[in-house]
């Protein structure tokens, strides 16, 4: 799997309910720093509960997350992005009343070790590295226009781009491709994968082309009903007859669970 | 399994000296809006306003000063108010923090024997933001009805009390003399015009901070949080820091407001914290927009206008006639007067 | 003791007519999702209505007991009159926006009606004192009381049982309870939602009229009364919560009993015991007493 590599993100033994239904059962994780690594299931088997579980949108009833030594089961979403997790959205969370230089200088604000009072948000050095970030994800020439008027391809490269400004150590993205038209899907990912390209970051996107996760994963981590049916790397994961049966829908599903 | 061209996905031309959208192209040809030369234009015309109008007070009848002056210092607490605004909440109940920079400064006066006009100012403002600064954590966590519906509650509050402490004049309230400035007495002749000055500056040094605050990085992520307050906290910043700061600012500026409108009327009274005062408050802030600092005292003069010369020709109207103002208002002009003067943010330019 | 016994009938016939405005208050909320500053100017109306009309018929020489009657066609007259005319006239190009907006436009109404009602009634006090005296005097141990105040306390009971059997147990009413649930779903199964929206705005202008008309014997009637109303109305609610018609009579009885034990032992604390519950309240459970909203709180 990762072997080798150093440890980024250790989940052990989480465990998650709502009411009867189970989003979450047993679940153990590891993901290395600098890996790749996609989430893939059916609808309701888990993957954004265990997404929202590490951003501390929820808390597991049960188990732990430990990021690089640091339990961080219990803080806030707040606190976990400022200790290096960040994450991008399925239905695109911009600031649709500014403009894309604008939101990228939110980003980098926020994210930022004191905001000020005084100095300006268009300082030189700030829209230096928005523009840098812009550049990154061909998103530069837009810098002036209003989110409200961009395309759903645009935003949802916008909605990346600010999930990295704060230079995280595990950026999770929510599904990026969904609601892009096919022929734009690889394009994006070419663009998002390049501009990560260099950094020391695990990724954990949240996928259901299955081009794109064997095209862009290093490992894929299979989940059903709340449990985790596969986790190997995307030649060996998607062969699995589990997943075959439970998630890509290439294999009968009648035949229980191995 | 074939991957499509990169292009495919580009929205406009590729290459950049195509210049993409016209917007650009004009950012390109009066460069990036940087800080230094707009900034500096705008707070040096602010500067040079405030020295005209004191000029200019020289030679303004005294009704018209007089009237400037309440425009001014209201205007200071409608100022908190587009503040709030900025960040996405209205707060119904600004007439507390102008009723204790009020009663701060007059009981300063008469019970402490502080008479500076200058120092009564900050004395309001302090005073205000200190009532205010316990209240800024809870208040922060509210939005919307609630948010209106608690500040609205606390002035009432504030307005049951005072009503209720003869120490402090009850119902009547209670005179304030005239203040000093620099250690200097006010003679008859100059006091309007001098405490106009003293309410000018203040006003004008306010404006110009907020202003500064509006285009800071702390003033930025106010309007992020207005627009989308679940990514600013994923993108590691702190809408309840930042709503608390802007009620404790809010407060200091209707404070200053209060001890100001004290020292010209010479008189105060629980009136000041009730909540048709704080609706007309919130009146002139919905007139002005949030874009614009100078719209905030357009507005309030505006107000102070209708105000006089209704009470004085139609006294039974007036009321009628804002009412039927800021329905129009709020249907055509949404973003207030300041929208018009300021871009509406097309280019995605500054706010 | 004599005391208690005043301090609960004063509170309780308080509690009478602010129920039946709060009442109103909350209908128009829950159903429009419109937070009515201007319902303190249709209490006016209805209490200037009543004035007026008494005084029209005593004129006419009917029998003292029409005053009752005129005081009952004054809330319908403005209901009647003001309710489309606000509603389809006004309100209506405001629908969908911003609730805190709502709210400025209903005052921008409250400060137009407060000048129209200067116009048609002059800035003097009216007195509709004959109706007060028309039930007597009760007799409580060695206390008087008014009779009229607890004719108050029974219009505010057949008043609420009228509009919770009218929302409970009519067709129309339960269409009413399927908007103010979920307004959305009630279009998308056919409701004619605009004629819901007349409906309860109608209602709820005649509560604030009806309110404000049988009150008229027991104050001055004169510039200024919506004023006081509606903040005290607003407490009502926001303890009960908007939109719920149990949370409006609970609302007032606490309200009622608060003020009226303020100014009997705390005559301090009369103006701002009931805003200390409000902010209580908005401090520990926004939602008020009676939830039907969720309260916008981080």
């Amino acid at each position: 799997m990762s072997a080798g590599r150093e440890i980024l993100l250790r989940a052990s033994g989480i465990e998650k309910r709502f009411g009867a239904v189970v989003a979450a059962s047993g679940l153990d994780v590891g993901v290395a720093v600098g890996e790749r690594v996609s989430l893939i299931g059916s609808n309701g088997a888990g993957k954004t509960t265990f997404v929202n579980m590490i951003t501390g949108y929820l808390k597991p009833d049960a188990g732990s997350i430990v990021l690089g030594g640091r339990d961080i089961t219990r803080l806030a979403p707040r606190a976990i992005t400022r200790l290096g997790v960040a994450r991008s959205f399925q239905i695109p969370q911009l600031f649709t009343g500014m403009s894309v230089l604008e939101n990228m200088l939110v980003a980098l604000a926020c994210h930022g070790e004191r905001l000020s009072f005084w100095r300006t948000a268009r300082q030189a050095d700030a829209v230096a590295r928005a523009d840098a970030l812009l550049e990154r994800f061909n998103l530069a020439e837009h810098r002036q226009r209003r989110v409200a008027e961009l395309p759903g391809g645009v935003r949802k490269l916008l909605d990346i781009a600010m999930a990295l400004t704060g230079e995280p150590r595990l950026l999770l993205l929510d599904e990026p491709t969904s609601g892009v038209s096919a022929e734009e899907k690889f394009p994006m990912m070419e663009i998002v994968m390049r501009a990560l390209g260099q950094e020391r970051m695990a990724v954990l996107f949240v996928e259901h082309d299955m081009d794109i996760v064997e095209r862009y994963a290093d490992r894929v981590i299979a989940f059903y009903a709340g449990r985790i049916i596969a986790d190997a790397a995307p030649g060996v994961a998607l062969a699995a007859d589990d997943v075959r049966r439970y998630v890509t829908g290439t294999l009968r599903a009648d035949a229980p669970l191995s | 399994m074939t991957t499509p061209s990169l292009r495919a996905l580009r929205v406009a031309p590729s290459t950049p000296s195509e210049g993409a959208t016209p917007e650009d192209r004009r950012s390109r040809i009066l460069g990036v809006p940087g800080p230094s030369p707009r900034r500096g234009v705008v707070l040096g015309s602010g500067v040079l306003l405030i020295v005209v109008l004191l000029v200019a007070g020289a030679f303004m009848p005294k009704w018209l000063t007089f009237l400037l002056t309440m425009a001014a210092s209201h205007g200071l607490v409608s100022l908190g108010i587009v503040l709030l605004m900025r960040g996405g909440v209205v707060s119904f109940g600004q007439g507390l923090v102008f009723a204790v920079g009020g009663y701060a400064a007059a009981l300063a006066f008469n019970r402490l024997g502080f008479t500076d006009a200058l120092g009564l100012a900050l004395t309001g403002g302090v005073a205000a933001t200190l009532v205010a600064a316990p209240f800024a954590p809870l208040l922060s966590r509210y939005r919307g009805i609630f948010f209106a519906m608690l500040t609205l509650a606390m002035s009432m509050v504030a307005y049951g009390v005072l009503v209720k402490t003869s120490a402090l004049g009850g119902s009547d309230g209670f005179n304030m003399g005239r203040a000093t400035l620099f250690g200097q007495a006010l003679p008859d002749a100059r006091s309007g015009y001098v405490l106009y000055g003293v309410t000018i500056v203040c006003a004008g040094v306010l404006a110009l901070l907020a202003r500064v605050y509006f285009d800071s990085t702390r003033g930025l992520v106010t309007q992020a949080v207005r627009e989308n307050e679940l990514r600013v906290e994923y993108l590691g910043g702190s809408v309840r820091q930042a709503m608390s700061l802007n009620f404790l600012l809010a407060a200091f500026a209707g404070g200053c407001g209060g001890a100001l409108t004290v020292m010209s009327l010479g008189h105060i009274d629980p009136n000041f914290s009730y909540w048709t005062t704080s609706g007309e408050f919130v009146f002139v802030a919905i007139l002005a927009g949030w874009q614009s600092v100078l719209a905030v005292f357009v507005a309030s003069t505006l107000l102070e206008v209708v105000r006089s010369f209704s009470s004085l020709y139609f006294p039974n109207t007036w009321q009628l006639s804002l009412g039927i103002f800021l329905l129009l208002m709020i249907r055509f002009l949404p973003d207030g007067i300041g929208s018009l003067w300021v871009d509406r943010g097309r280019k995605g330019a500054r706010r | 003791m004599a005391t208690a016994l005043t301090i609960l009938i004063d509170g309780l016939s308080y509690a009478s007519w602010l129920f039946i405005v709060a009442l109103g208050l909350t209908l128009v909320f829950g159903v429009l999702k419109i937070l009515n500053i201007a319902h303190g100017s249709f209490y006016a109306l209805g209490a200037y209505a009543a004035a007026s009309f008494v005084a029209w018929f005593a004129s006419m020489k009917f029998a003292p007991e029409w005053s009752l009657v005129a005081m009952l066609f004054a809330a319908v007259a403005v209901a009647v009159l003001v309710a489309p005319l606000t509603e389809r006239g006004l309100m209506r190009f405001f629908y969908g926006r911003d609730e805190v907006l709502l709210v400025l436009v209903t005052y921008a109404l409250f400060l137009v009606l407060e000048d129209v009602t200067k116009l048609l009634w002059g800035a003097n006090p009216y007195y509709v004192s004959e109706p007060y005296a028309m039930f007597g005097n009760v007799e409580i141990g060695d206390q008087v009381y008014v009779g009229y105040d607890f004719m108050l306390m029974g219009l505010a009971v057949a008043v609420g049982l009228a509009v919770w059997w009218g929302l409970n147990r009519t067709r129309q009413g339960k269409i009413v309870l399927a908007v103010i649930h979920s307004e959305e779903v009630a279009a998308s199964m056919g409701v004619n939602v605009s004629r819901v929206y007349m409906l309860a705005f109608g209602v709820g202008v005649f509560l604030a009229a009806l309110g404000g008309a049988f009150t008229a014997p027991l104050i001055s009637v004169q510039p200024g009364v919506s004023v006081g109303v509606i903040i005290v109305s607003f407490a009502v609610v926001i303890i009960g919560g908007l939109g719920s018609i149990e949370g409006a009579a609970i609302g007032a009885l606490i309200v009622g009993l608060a003020r009226s034990f303020a100014v009997h032992v705390m005559p301090q604390a009369e103006l701002f015991s009931i805003y200390i519950v409000m902010a209580l309240v908005l401090m520990v459970r926004p939602e008020g007493l009676f939830q039907r909203i969720q309260a916008r709180k981080i």
